[in-house]
């Protein structure tokens, strides 16, 4: 039972990083009808970008490590969300009313440009950081000695995305960013006579899915202690099952889908094989779209002719 | 009307310049933030485990300013060259010329092939490299079926490939078949394993069709790394048979097709025979496709490419034209990964990455999907274009990825050919007005 606690606990946080990810899949589909399959690169990035940022003010001489994170944190999304801007002026908006498999096959390009772009800027090796935050709380303690624990770090990655997740579900339903997102979600023809400026609203889509991601990647960074240029893949793909599952183009869907993504993953390595996590999770995502094509949280599509 | 034309043009010209300078400070404003830390500080782990890192501040100010250069050309570039739209007029001469050559390309093409060998018979490396380009013809053959005729972007087309490769050096490891019985069983094992992968996909189309044919193929691959039992995991298997001419070996021993002809022997014997024998099987998967696209089923493809609706509102059924389309593709792939297994003697699941299947499929697209000679030239200038990188292997990949988003950009349709159906109607007809209610055809 410890053991089943301490797996939810450890679910739950790699789900909260899937959710954060997830979120900027599900939002350019939902806007653009694309799957931006350089996303999980730009997850790569954020997560590049917070380690050497912190990397610097270090060694500036900055030894306050909350205020160190939350610049590391401010950096990181400011330079990621330009990538992601980057991204879409370079590779996507041009290609904005060609044939429907352009813009992925530009998209895989893009990924592919990144991926080496950070292994040539950064070299192939993996970069290891020492643990941050440490500290922790013990939740439990079983008779047999195993013990039950939260780690600082843990309660940081969920509270950060319970927070942003706020955040956006305010700024999509409250702000006029958000109204002109879901105008253009809706009909981006329709949207443009309205007077909404759907170009700009599309970067502003890019912008945030990509700050969304650096927070995720400084997150992987702060839990796992290290990236590597070849890490956006696997966490993309992960990332985009969950979208899927949640339901591609709904917000809370995509959290969810994220922890669940999280907790299945957590609890195959734990109770079945760690070689095969990943062949679960992709399995997931074929199961996913054969029976639950809509996803848990998602409108049924319907097609016109 | 002459004079205000006179004085407009300068005014024009220097709010371009100004226009010009303007957006290139901008993108090199942008990618100064954008490189700053990525490439202005290099990190790595240190000796003692910590990081290190320094500052590369000279590559930065290389790279803005070629970012401002750059960015100054593309506009100029972009102005000279006009709307993108325009029409352009060829003059007939060049245009009857152009036509000449396109036909007169594959022949001569052809012709060349068949005599490679004979040609570069002491430069092994030449030899090597076009049994490489026709592997990945054959791919690119392959997967056109399932891509450029069906229309159904398959993101896993390694997975078929590594199927091919690891039935025939499984078969021929440990039941001793030859290459000869274990080619079709191969093909039939990974058309067998395209159906599978087909049936759930069925009803997916586009871009979810991609990431769930992009995650077989990593299933496939994860599967071989950690079935350790079987397939020797991540160190693959080794001393694969050589394929025989026929229950001939290629051998210096007394039974050797060397000895038996009573010539001497040489060890590029067998590379030309390779070499023959991928051009049979790539010239075979041409063929094959040829002949499909003039049956029903090939219809049925391409119907299915132009429209899905239309094509099950016309009868046509698309469970088994999709079917079809995965196994017939699939069935290339595996003869073409038995081919490889042979050619190498040793595969391993690095052979079969994503990375193949992204290659494979860019030299679909770059040769236009749906037209095979367009895919063979694209072949050869892609695997080419790579071995020219080779020195620069660390920035090949990088090229790669630039040269798929500018290709999608500049000409989405394919550098070398189109996709075009094989049959349409010429003209609209024009009905008489006998025939239809209201009076009007």
């Amino acid at each position: 039972m410890d053991y089943f606690a301490q797996q939810l606990i450890n679910g739950l946080v790699l789900g909260s990083i899937y959710g954060l990810i997830a979120i900027g899949y599900t939002m350019v589909y939902g806007i653009v009808g694309m799957i931006n399959f350089a996303h999980g690169d730009i997850f790569m990035i954020g997560g590049f970008i917070a380690l050497i940022s912190f990397l610097v003010l270090v060694s500036l001489g900055l030894t306050a490590i909350p205020l160190v994170l939350f610049i590391v944190l401010l950096v990181s999304m400011a330079i990621t969300a330009l990538y992601g801007w980057t991204v879409e002026r370079i590779a996507y908006r041009p290609l904005r009313h060609s044939f429907r498999l352009a813009p992925m096959l530009s998209a895989i390009g893009m990924s592919f440009v990144l991926t080496n772009f950070s292994q040539v800027a950064q070299g192939a090796r993996v970069k290891p950081v020492p643990p941050i935050i440490t500290g922790g709380y013990t939740l439990h303690e079983g008779e047999s000695g195993f013990v039950v624990q939260l780690s600082n770090i843990q309660i940081i990655v969920v509270l950060a995305t319970v927070v942003l997740l706020a955040l956006f579900t305010w700024l999509v339903s409250r702000t006029r960013l958000g109204r002109d997102m879901r105008a253009c979600e809706q009909d981006q023809t329709m949207a443009a006579l309205l007077g909404v400026d759907v170009d700009r609203t599309i970067s502003m889509t890019f912008v945030i899915g990509a700050a969304l991601a650096a927070v995720a990647g400084m997150m992987y960074l702060l839990y796992y202690g290290l990236v590597d240029f070849f890490m956006g893949f696997v966490a993309g793909i992960k990332a985009f099952t969950a979208a899927v599952l949640g339901g591609i183009g709904s917000l809370p869907g995509a959290m969810l889908g994220g922890l669940a993504i999280g907790l299945i993953e957590t609890f195959w390595s734990a109770y079945f094989s760690v070689e095969y996590k990943d062949v679960a999770a992709f399995s997931i995502l074929i199961v996913v779209l054969i029976f639950l094509p809509t996803g848990l949280l998602g409108r049924p599509e319907v097609e016109k002719v | 009307m002459t004079t205000s034309a006179l004085e407009k043009k300068p005014a024009s010209r220097a709010s371009g310049a100004a226009f010009i300078l303007k957006k290139a400070t901008i993108s090199a404003l942008v990618a100064l933030v954008l490189f700053s830390l990525m490439i202005g500080v290099r990190t790595e782990a240190g000796p003692q485990g910590g990081l290190i890192y320094w500052t590369r501040f000279g590559d930065l100010a290389a790279i803005v300013a070629a970012v401002f250069g750059g960015s100054i050309v593309i506009e100029l570039l972009r102005q000279w060259w006009g709307p993108a739209d325009k029409v352009r007029v060829v003059p007939p001469a060049v245009q009857n010329a152009l036509s000449l050559a396109g036909r007169l390309i594959a022949p001569a093409l052809l012709i060349f092939t068949f005599l490679v060998p004979v040609i570069f018979y002491d430069q092994r490396y030449i030899l090597d490299l076009a049994i490489l380009v026709l592997t990945y013809v054959m791919l690119g053959w392959g997967l056109n079926v399932v891509v450029g005729l069906a229309g159904l972007l398959d993101l896993g087309y390694v997975a078929f490939y590594a199927v091919g490769a690891y039935s025939y050096a499984l078969l021929a490891t440990n039941f001793g078949l030859s290459f000869w019985v274990c080619l079709p069983l191969a093909g039939i094992l990974a058309a067998f394993w395209g159906v599978l992968l087909g049936f759930p996909v069925l009803r997916l189309r586009g871009d979810y069709l991609a990431i769930v044919t992009l995650a077989f193929g990593e299933i496939i691959r994860l599967v071989i790394i950690n079935w350790q039992s079987l397939t020797g995991g991540p160190n693959g298997i080794s001393g694969i048979p050589r394929p025989t001419l026929f229950g001939i070996p290629l051998s210096p021993g007394e039974d050797g097709l060397a000895a038996r002809l009573g010539i001497e022997f040489s060890p590029t014997h067998r590379i030309v025979f390779l070499f023959y024998l991928i051009l049979a099987m790539a010239l075979l998967t041409n063929w094959v496709t040829i002949r499909l696209r003039r049956l029903p089923i090939g219809r049925a493809w391409e119907a299915l490419r132009e429209d899905e609706v239309a094509c099950r509102a016309l009868g046509i059924n698309t469970t088994t034209t999709k079917l079809t389309a995965f196994a017939t593709g699939a069935m290339f792939g595996g003869f073409a990964g038995a081919f490889f297994a042979t050619r190498q003697g040793f595969i391993s699941p690095e052979s079969f990455t994503f990375q193949e299947s992204a290659l494979v499929l860019a030299i679909v697209v770059l040769g236009g999907m749906g037209s095979q000679l367009g895919v063979a030239l694209a072949a050869l200038a892609m695997i080419g274009g790579f071995e020219l990188f080779r020195g620069l292997d660390q920035y090949r990949m990088l090229v790669f990825g630039m040269a798929m988003v500018l290709l999608m950009i500049w000409r989405p349709r394919g550098l070398i050919g189109h996709r075009a159906p094989t049959v349409y109607l010429e003209r609209n007809q024009a009905i008489s007005s006998d025939l239809v209610k209201e009076g009007h055809g």
